[in-house]
């Protein structure tokens, strides 16, 4: 992975942990009635969901700009099947892990 | 309050406020050890101990961390990022309506629950009985969830750093694997289902789902880096926006 460019960095990570403040704020300031639409309540949850599957698709299956299938993408499945077996957040997580590491340790999907 | 033999008693005798205290503590507790995680992905993404804590301090969002997290590592613009973490942060803002109605608190303290809001600290206080557990239950859950998951980043990232090439850990696909647990309840793949909506609603989000990841990793090779993720929000925003239905009558398959 290339370095990150410390200014960028810093200014991505002040902008966008302000922005997340404010969004946190408006919402307690705001009036209810403001957001009783459900068509609003709607969207924001797609956009939560479509956001969220995006970041699966391309934390598990790019690399350098590319489509790339590596031992990501059977740690993910082990995460599902975990998830399926209603396995708690940390489990999850730490199997899928360890399953990366043990396929590329192996020498498999490195 | 009643008058109770033990005044310095640390739990009340309300057994609706003791269990929003204990429902509040074990979320703090499992939250806040996945913020491990968080330390070293954002270490191994590249960014160094004071941003990594700054996201934790000042944006506590874990969603929307892991999402800055991810795109500055692929090497995304700052505005991808900020477009990025923004968007999964503004399910808070809808948070905030429904939370600051049962707080109804004013001045310093309204800041700081505004602070505190957060998928976790609305779950367990919006699931309350009564007005009195919802507090408790909103203002345990923020704190501890904030302490846990501030300390345990701190640790995740001074052990990321120590850990060298983060690959061969898995520490990528845990990454991966954490958005996947994030989106599985809204998806209503694990019991009790999404929180937003039901039924046809969740189909619509499945839906929603799977084109999302087809778009982005459709876009992947052509745009750069945060672009493809930011379209799989646009295509959710038309979906909401154009889809017939209010959320709580018949939505197309």
């Amino acid at each position: 992975m290339s370095p990150l460019d410390r200014t960028t960095a810093w200014i991505a990570v002040l902008a966008s942990s302000a922005l997340v403040y404010a969004t946190k704020l408006a919402g307690h300031l705001i009036p209810r009635r403001a957001l009783d639409n459900p068509r609003v309540t709607r969207t924001a949850g797609l956009v939560t969901i479509a956001l969220l599957a995006a970041l699966v698709a391309v934390q598990t299956a790019t690399g350098g700009g590319a489509v790339q299938v590596d031992a990501r993408l059977v740690a993910v499945a082990v995460a599902a099947v975990a998830l399926v077996l209603r396995a708690p957040f940390i489990v999850v997580v730490v199997l899928a892990a360890g399953s990366a590491a043990l396929l590329r340790a192996l020498g498999w999907m490195a | 309050m009643s008058d109770s033999p033990e005044p310095r008693q640390a739990l009340p005798h309300d057994p609706a406020v003791r269990s929003a205290v204990r429902t509040a503590l074990s979320v703090s507790v499992a939250t806040g050890l996945y913020g491990i995680s968080f330390g070293a992905l954002a270490v191994a993404a590249g960014l160094d101990l004071p941003q990594t804590m700054v996201l934790s301090l000042v944006m506590f969002s874990g969603g929307s961390q892991f999402a800055a997290v991810g795109v500055l590592g692929a090497g995304g613009a700052a505005g991808a990022v900020v477009a990025t973490a923004g968007l999964l942060g503004a399910r808070n803002g809808l948070y905030g309506v429904q939370v600051s109605a049962l707080l109804g608190d004013r001045g310093w303290r309204r800041v700081l629950a505004a602070h505190l809001t957060i998928d976790e600290s609305t779950a367990v206080a919006t699931a309350q009985p009564g007005q009195r557990a919802a507090r408790v239950g909103f203002w345990w859950t923020g704190v501890g969830v904030f302490v846990l998951w501030n300390a345990f980043s701190l640790a995740g990232a001074l052990l990321g750093d120590a850990l060298g090439d983060p690959r061969r850990y898995g520490l990528d696909a845990a990454a991966a694997a954490a958005f996947l647990a994030l989106l599985w309840p809204r998806v209503g793949w694990s019991r009790g289902g999404s929180r937003d909506g039901a039924g046809d609603d969740l189909r619509t989000g499945r839906w929603v789902a799977l084109a999302a990841a087809v778009v982005a990793l459709a876009l992947t090779p052509v745009v750069p880096a945060g672009v493809p993720v930011l379209a799989a929000a646009l295509l959710a925003v038309v979906v909401g926006v154009l889809a017939p239905g209010d959320g709580t009558s018949e939505a197309t398959r």
